[in-house]
C-alpha cells in the first residue's frame, strides 16, 4: 500500500486517477483505517488530503460558510459562529463516535464512506449544503442529497475528491436541529436519523423548511413533502403530524440487526416531529 | 461510599485500603494476556469455518506451507483422538472428546467460527495470507440455531452420537437433546389443587456473551527437551494446564502455566481455546507462538451463556402462600452438550420455602459456539422466569411484591427443592433492607415504573493452596493461585494482616504459577475470597505456630508455655513476664539461627461455602413513542456474609447489575438464515456503556457464614441473577404491558405497547 500526502487538490486528484488498483482518499481515517485493518478494503494507494488547505478550513463566504471536507468534528464545535448559525449540523457532526473519534472524523468522510446511517449527512441535506468536488477534469458542484446513490456507492467518478461544502447565508429566525434514535446513549449507529432546518418570518410562520432522514432507505433522503407540510404554518400540531406522515411515507427501510421496517418507519415520524420542534424553538430565538 | 447494614468487628477486615494491583493497572504497567512478548516469537492465527454446519471432506495446507515465513500449520490430525467420557476436572465434568473438537474441528464444523486449522508465521500479515491459502473442502449441511427448533424430531442433528440421557426407555435415535434432568420436592398436583390462583407463562431469553474487555490471548513456548511454558489470560491456570497436557498427551509436570492479569472473565476464561493450539504450533517449531483473538473471534467462537425457552407455572393462595412451583427449562448448549441447565433447575425456586416443586430441564445442542460458564451459570435464566411470575402473582393478588416474597422466603432450615437444608441465609434480611431502603420508598416520575426481584446462587469451595513467607524484615509475601479478577489480592492481604496483626501494607500478595504452588481450582463459583481466604488463614496460623516454636527455642521453655496475644509472642503460665515478648518481625530476624525460613502453607479443599441471596430494585422510564427503556435508578441489596473489602463487594454488586441490565435491555445474538452471526462486535452487540446506567446503589447485608473465619460467603455471581426480572417488572409498570421475552429492546417494547398486549 502506498501513502501520499499532496498539498493541492489537483495533485491529489491526479494521483487517484492514475492508480490502476483501488485508490482511496484519507481524511480522518476513522472509517477507512478500520476497514483496512479488518480486511474489508486493501487499497493500493491512500491519498491523505489533510495537507490541502481548502479541506482543513472553515471560512465565511457570501454570508454563508464554506467547510473543508476534512475538518474534524471537534473543530466544528469550537467554531462559535458556525455553531450559532447551524447548531443542528454541528450537533449531528458531534454525535459521531467518541471524544477520540471527534478529533479526526470529518463531514467529507462521513458522506463518502457511503453509509445510509451517517449522522451528519441528513443535517447537511436539511441545510441545503452543496459539495464542491475536484477531479482530474476540474471542479464541479453537487447537492449533498445527490452525492450518495446507494450503500457504498457515490456519484463521484474516479479521482474525484470532495474539497468542501458550502452552506448558504442564514436569514433571521432560521435554525436547524438533528436527532437520532439509538438503543443506547452513545457509541451506536443511528437506527433513524432526522434533521430539520426551518426559516420563520417575523410573525413566526414557516417560510422554508427542509427535512433530511437517515438510516431509513438505501441512502440519506431529502423529504420534500415533509418540508412542504411545514411551510406556511406555525409549525403547529397538525402541520407536524402531516410532516411526520410524509416522513413515514418516504421511508424504504430494511429489517436488520439495528431495527425492523415497522420500527424505523414509526420512529422516523416521531423524530421528525421532535426535531422540528427543537428547530422551531431555536429559530424563534435566532 | 455506600450503605452497609452492620459494622465490622475487625481491625482491617471491613476497611477499604487501596488495592495492591491498583497502581500498575491505572498506569498501564500491568501485563494482560496480549502484553507478554518473547524474543523470536511467531504469530499464530486460526482458520475458522464460514459455515454453521458442514462436513470437512479434506484440508489442503500445501500451498500455505510453501509461503515464505510460515513455520508451522496444524489441523485436527495433529491431535490424538480422545475417548468420549466425562471425567472430573476440578469440580467440573469434562468430556475431552468434545474439548478436543471445540479446540479444532475434526469430522465436522459445528458453528460459524469453528477452528479448522492454525498457522504460525513470522508476521501477522504472513499468517493471514497463509490462512487464505488453506483449502478446505466442505460439504455444507442443514443447520439449526433455535433451541425449540433443535428439539423437533426432524431437526438437523448436530452430533450423531448423542442419545438423550435421563429418559427411560432410552431413545433409539440420536437427537439434539443431550440430557433430561428433573428435580422434585413434594407433590405439585396437590399443591396446585390448594391454590386459589394459578399462573402459567412461557419465556424466551437470548444467549449473552460474558463481554470481557480483554480478548483471549496467550504465548506458548515448547523447548527441544519437551518442557513447555504457557502465559495466558485465564481464570484457572491449573485447570488450563490439565486440559492442555491431556489434549497434547504430555506429563503435567512438563507444562508450566502462568496467568497474566485478567481483563474480565465472568466464567468465559475457564475454557481453553487458543492454548492447546499455540502449544501444538510451538511444539512443531520450538519457537514461542503468540496468539490473540480479535473481538470478532471472541464473539463468534467463545462463550456465551445459553439462550433458553422456559415455561413456569405457580400456584398461590389468596393470602400469598405459594403452594406449588413447576418449570420446564430448555437451554441451548451450543454445539456440544453441557449447558448450565442443571444449576438452572436447582436455582429456579431456591429463594423460596416451597413444599411442592417440580423442575425439568433439557440440555439442547444447536449450531452455535459451545456455551461457557457465565456468572451464576444457568441461574439468571430460570430465576428471571420464576421471578417474573412471582411479580405477576403479587400484581394479581394486589399484594406488595416484597410482602409476597417475605411470606414465602427461604430461611435457615428451609429444605431447598434441589436437596440441602439451608444454614443461616440472608434472604429475609435482604427483603427487609429493600423494604426500608430510600429507593423503594422514593418517588417515581412520569412514564417510570419500579420493579423488584430476588436471586440466589450456591457458591463453591474447592481445592486451594496459599503460601505465606515471613521475610527477613517481618514483611510477608502471600502467594495465591486463584487469578485475581475483582480485588482478591487486597482481600487476601487483609485477612493475612488481620491474622498476623501486622499492617496491611506489610503483606505483598501475588498470584503464583503452576510450578511454584500446589493445585488451585479456577477463580469461579464466587470461591476465591472464600477458599483462598480460608487457605490464607490456615497458612497465617501456621506461621504463628512456627513463630511461637522459635520463641520457645530461644527462651528454652516448652512450646506450650508460649502464647500468641495481641500480635505478640509471649511467655505464658509460670514463665509469664520472664522474657520480653516478641513480634513476628523479631522472629523473622533470627529465623536463620532458629531453624530456617518460616513458610506457612494452606493446602485445602475448602468446605462450607454458603449461598448468597440478593434483591434488586429497578426503576425504568419508557419513551412511549419509541419504546426505549432507560434505567433511571437501581439498587442492589445482597448478603455478603462479611464484606472483607466493602468497595470490591460493591464493585461486584454493580458489575453484576450492569451486565444483567445489558442482558435485560439490548444484548442478543443475531443470526442470518445461514447461521452466521451478524453482530460480532461491541457496536451491534450492545452491552451498556457508562452513560446508559445510573450510579448503581448498593446495600451490603451481612449474615456471616459460620463456616468461614471471617464470615465470607462469596458474592461475585448472585448480583447478575435478579436484574432481568427486576427490569422486566419495572418495565411492566412503566409501559403498562407485561413482556415475556428478552431483550426488552425498543422495537419489541414499542410493538407490545401498541398491541396493548398485557397479562
Ligand atoms: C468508534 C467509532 C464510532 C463511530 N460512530 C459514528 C457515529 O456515531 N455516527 C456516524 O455517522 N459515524 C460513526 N463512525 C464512523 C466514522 O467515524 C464517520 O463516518 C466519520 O465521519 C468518517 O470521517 P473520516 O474523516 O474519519 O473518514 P475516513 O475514514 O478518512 O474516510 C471515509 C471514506 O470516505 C472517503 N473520503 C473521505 N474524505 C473524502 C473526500 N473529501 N472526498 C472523497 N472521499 C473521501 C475515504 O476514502 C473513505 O472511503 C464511527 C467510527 C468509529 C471508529
Amino acid at each position: 500500500m502506498r501513502y501520499e500526502s499532496p498539498d493541492t487538490l489537483e495533485a491529489a486528484a491526479k494521483m487517484l486517477a492514475a492508480e490502476s488498483g483501488d485508490a482511496r482518499v484519507l481524511a480522518g481515517g476513522t472509517d477507512l483505517l478500520v476497514q483496512i485493518r479488518s480486511e474489508i478494503l486493501s487499497p493500493a494507494l491512500v491519498v491523505d488530503i489533510k495537507k490541502i488547505a481548502e479541506t482543513r478550513t472553515v471560512s465565511e463566504e457570501k454570508g454563508g460558510f464554506r467547510i473543508g471536507a476534512a475538518v474534524a468534528g471537534a473543530e466544528l464545535k469550537e467554531h462559535a459562529k458556525l455553531k450559532k448559525a447551524w447548531p443542528g449540523l454541528v450537533e449531528a457532526a458531534n454525535l459521531i463516535g467518541s471524544t477520540q473519534v471527534q478529533g479526526r472524523c470529518s463531514l467529507g468522510g462521513n458522506l463518502c464512506n457511503g453509509s445510509p446511517a451517517a449522522d451528519s449527512v441528513p443535517a447537511l441535506i436539511a441545510a441545503g449544503a452543496v459539495a464542491s468536488i475536484v477531479g482530474p477534469n476540474g471542479r464541479r458542484e453537487l447537492k449533498v442529497e445527490d452525492v450518495m446513490l446507494a450503500p457504498r456507492k457515490l456519484a463521484l467518478t474516479k479521482g474525484e475528491i470532495i474539497a468542501s461544502f458550502f452552506l448558504p447565508a442564514r436569514p433571521a429566525h432560521a435554525s436547524d436541529a438533528y436527532l437520532r434514535f439509538i438503543p443506547r446513549t452513545e457509541m451506536d449507529i443511528a437506527v433513524v436519523g432526522c434533521a430539520v432546518s426551518l426559516v420563520l418570518d417575523a410573525s413566526g410562520t414557516c417560510t422554508a423548511a427542509r427535512v433530511g432522514l437517515g438510516a431509513v432507505a438505501a441512502r440519506p433522503l431529502l423529504v420534500e413533502d415533509a418540508g412542504k407540510a411545514l411551510v406556511g404554518t406555525k409549525v403547529d400540531e397538525a402541520a407536524l403530524e402531516k410532516a411526520a406522515a410524509a416522513a413515514r411515507a418516504a421511508c424504504k427501510p430494511i429489517d436488520d440487526k439495528r431495527g425492523t421496517i415497522e420500527f424505523r418507519t414509526d420512529v422516523a415520524g416521531v423524530l421528525t416531529k421532535r426535531t422540528a420542534l427543537i428547530a422551531l424553538e431555536r429559530a424563534r430565538k435566532a | 461510599m455506600q450503605e452497609r447494614v452492620k459494622g465490622p468487628q475487625f481491625d482491617i477486615v471491613g476497611t477499604r485500603p487501596v488495592r495492591p494491583d491498583g497502581a500498575d493497572k491505572v498506569t498501564g504497567r500491568a501485563k494482560y494476556g496480549a502484553d507478554h512478548r518473547v524474543a523470536g516469537q511467531l504469530v499464530g492465527k486460526v482458520l475458522r469455518s464460514p459455515y454453521a454446519h458442514a462436513r470437512i471432506r479434506s484440508i489442503d495446507v500445501s500451498a500455505a506451507a510453501k509461503l515464505p515465513g510460515v513455520k508451522a500449520i496444524i489441523t485436527s490430525a495433529d491431535f490424538q483422538e480422545q475417548p468420549s467420557e466425562f471425567v472430573p476436572a476440578g469440580e467440573m465434568l469434562v468430556n475431552y472428546r468434545d474439548v478436543l473438537r471445540n479446540v479444532m474441528a475434526r469430522e465436522k464444523v459445528l458453528f460459524e467460527g469453528h477452528p479448522v486449522a492454525a498457522v504460525a508465521a513470522t508476521s501477522e500479515s504472513i499468517a493471514r495470507a497463509a490462512l487464505k491459502l488453506i483449502k478446505v473442502d466442505y460439504e455444507v449441511l442443514p443447520h439449526v440455531i433455535d433451541v425449540v427448533e433443535a428439539m423437533k424430531p426432524d431437526a438437523p442433528v448436530v452430533d450423531e452420537t448423542i442419545i438423550t440421557a435421563g429418559v427411560t426407555p432410552p431413545p433409539t435415535k440420536p437427537s439434539n437433546v443431550a440430557k433430561r434432568v428433573e428435580f422434585v420436592l413434594g407433590d405439585i398436583e396437590k399443591g396446585f389443587k390448594e391454590a386459589d390462583l394459578v399462573i402459567e407463562r412461557e419465556f424466551n431469553t437470548q444467549p449473552v456473551h460474558q463481554g470481557y474487555i480483554e480478548p483471549h490471548a496467550c504465548i506458548a513456548t515448547v523447548s527441544e527437551d519437551g518442557t513447555a511454558e504457557l502465559w495466558t489470560t485465564t481464570q484457572g491456570h491449573w485447570v488450563a494446564r490439565a486440559h492442555c497436557a491431556r489434549l497434547l498427551g504430555w506429563d503435567i509436570t512438563k507444562l508450566r502455566v502462568t496467568s497474566s492479569e485478567i481483563g474480565g472473565g465472568f466464567g468465559g476464561k475457564t475454557v481453553v481455546y487458543l492454548e492447546p493450539v499455540a502449544l501444538a504450533l510451538s511444539a512443531k517449531t520450538h519457537r514461542p507462538v503468540k496468539m490473540v483473538m480479535s473481538r470478532e473471534e471472541v464473539f463468534k467462537a467463545s462463550g456465551p451463556t445459553s439462550g433458553a425457552n422456559v415455561w413456569v407455572k405457580m400456584g398461590v393462595k389468596k393470602d400469598g402462600t405459594i403452594t406449588a412451583g413447576e418449570a420446564v427449562l430448555k437451554y441451548q448448549a451450543g454445539c456440544f452438550q453441557g449447558s448450565p441447565v442443571q444449576p438452572g433447575c436447582m436455582c429456579a425456586f431456591a429463594p423460596y420455602d416451597l413444599a411442592n416443586v417440580k423442575v425439568v430441564g433439557f440440555d439442547v445442542l444447536s449450531n452455535r459456539p459451545k456455551v461457557a460458564a457465565y456468572r451464576a451459570p444457568g441461574g439468571p435464566i430460570s430465576e428471571y422466569a420464576v421471578e417474573s411470575v412471582v411479580d405477576e402473582i403479587a400484581e394479581k393478588l394486589g399484594m406488595c411484591p416484597i410482602e409476597l416474597r417475605l411470606k414465602n422466603a427461604a430461611k435457615e432450615g428451609t429444605k431447598a427443592a434441589y436437596g440441602p437444608k439451608f444454614g443461616p441465609i440472608g434472604m429475609v434480611e435482604c427483603l427487609e433492607a429493600a423494604k426500608s431502603s430510600p429507593h423503594w420508598n422514593g418517588p417515581l416520575g412520569k412514564n417510570q415504573g419500579r420493579g423488584i426481584a430476588a436471586g440466589f446462587w450456591f457458591n463453591i469451595g474447592g481445592e486451594t493452596t496459599v503460601n505465606l513467607q515471613l521475610n527477613e524484615d517481618g514483611t510477608v509475601t502471600l502467594m495465591a493461585g486463584t487469578p485475581d479478577i475483582g480485588g482478591l489480592r487486597a482481600s487476601l492481604a487483609m485477612m493475612a494482616a488481620e491474622e498476623l496483626k501486622i499492617p496491611y501494607e506489610k503483606v505483598r500478595p501475588i498470584i503464583g504459577d503452576t510450578a511454584t504452588l500446589g493445585y488451585n481450582f479456577v477463580t469461579g463459583g464466587s470461591r476465591s475470597t472464600f477458599s483462598s481466604g480460608l487457605a490464607t488463614v490456615e497458612a497465617a496460623r501456621s506461621i504463628i505456630k512456627q513463630a511461637c516454636g522459635r520463641a520457645a527455642k530461644l527462651w528454652e521453655i516448652p512450646e506450650d508455655a508460649v502464647t500468641w496475644e495481641d500480635g505478640e509472642i509471649r511467655p505464658a503460665g509460670d514463665n509469664a513476664g520472664k522474657f520480653k515478648a516478641m513480634k513476628l518481625a523479631d522472629i523473622a530476624k533470627v529465623a536463620g539461627k532458629t531453624g530456617g525460613a518460616l513458610v506457612g502453607v494452606g493446602a485445602i479443599s475448602a468446605q462450607g461455602a454458603a449461598p448468597s441471596f440478593g434483591v434488586h430494585i429497578a426503576d425504568t422510564e419508557v419513551d412511549p413513542d419509541t419504546g426505549k427503556l432507560t434505567v433511571t435508578r437501581y439498587t442492589v441489596i445482597q448478603d455478603a456474609g462479611i464484606a472483607i473489602h466493602p468497595s470490591y463487594v460493591e464493585g461486584q454488586f454493580q458489575g453484576g447489575a450492569a451486565q444483567g441490565i445489558g442482558w435485560a435491555l439490548n444484548e442478543e445474538y443475531i443470526y442470518d438464515d445461514k447461521g452466521r452471526l451478524q453482530n460480532a462486535g461491541f457496536l451491534d452487540y450492545r452491552i451498556p456503556v457508562a452513560s446508559d446506567l445510573p450510579m448503581i446503589e448498593t446495600i451490603i447485608v451481612e449474615v456471616p457464614n459460620p463456616r468461614h473465619p471471617y464470615g465470607v460467603r462469596g458474592i461475585g455471581e448472585t448480583a447478575i441473577v435478579p436484574p432481568m426480572a427486576a427490569v422486566n417488572a419495572s418495565a411492566r409498570r412503566a409501559t403498562g404491558v407485561r413482556m415475556f421475552e428478552l431483550p426488552l429492546s425498543p422495537p419489541k417494547v414499542l410493538k407490545a405497547m401498541k398491541g396493548g398486549k398485557s397479562a
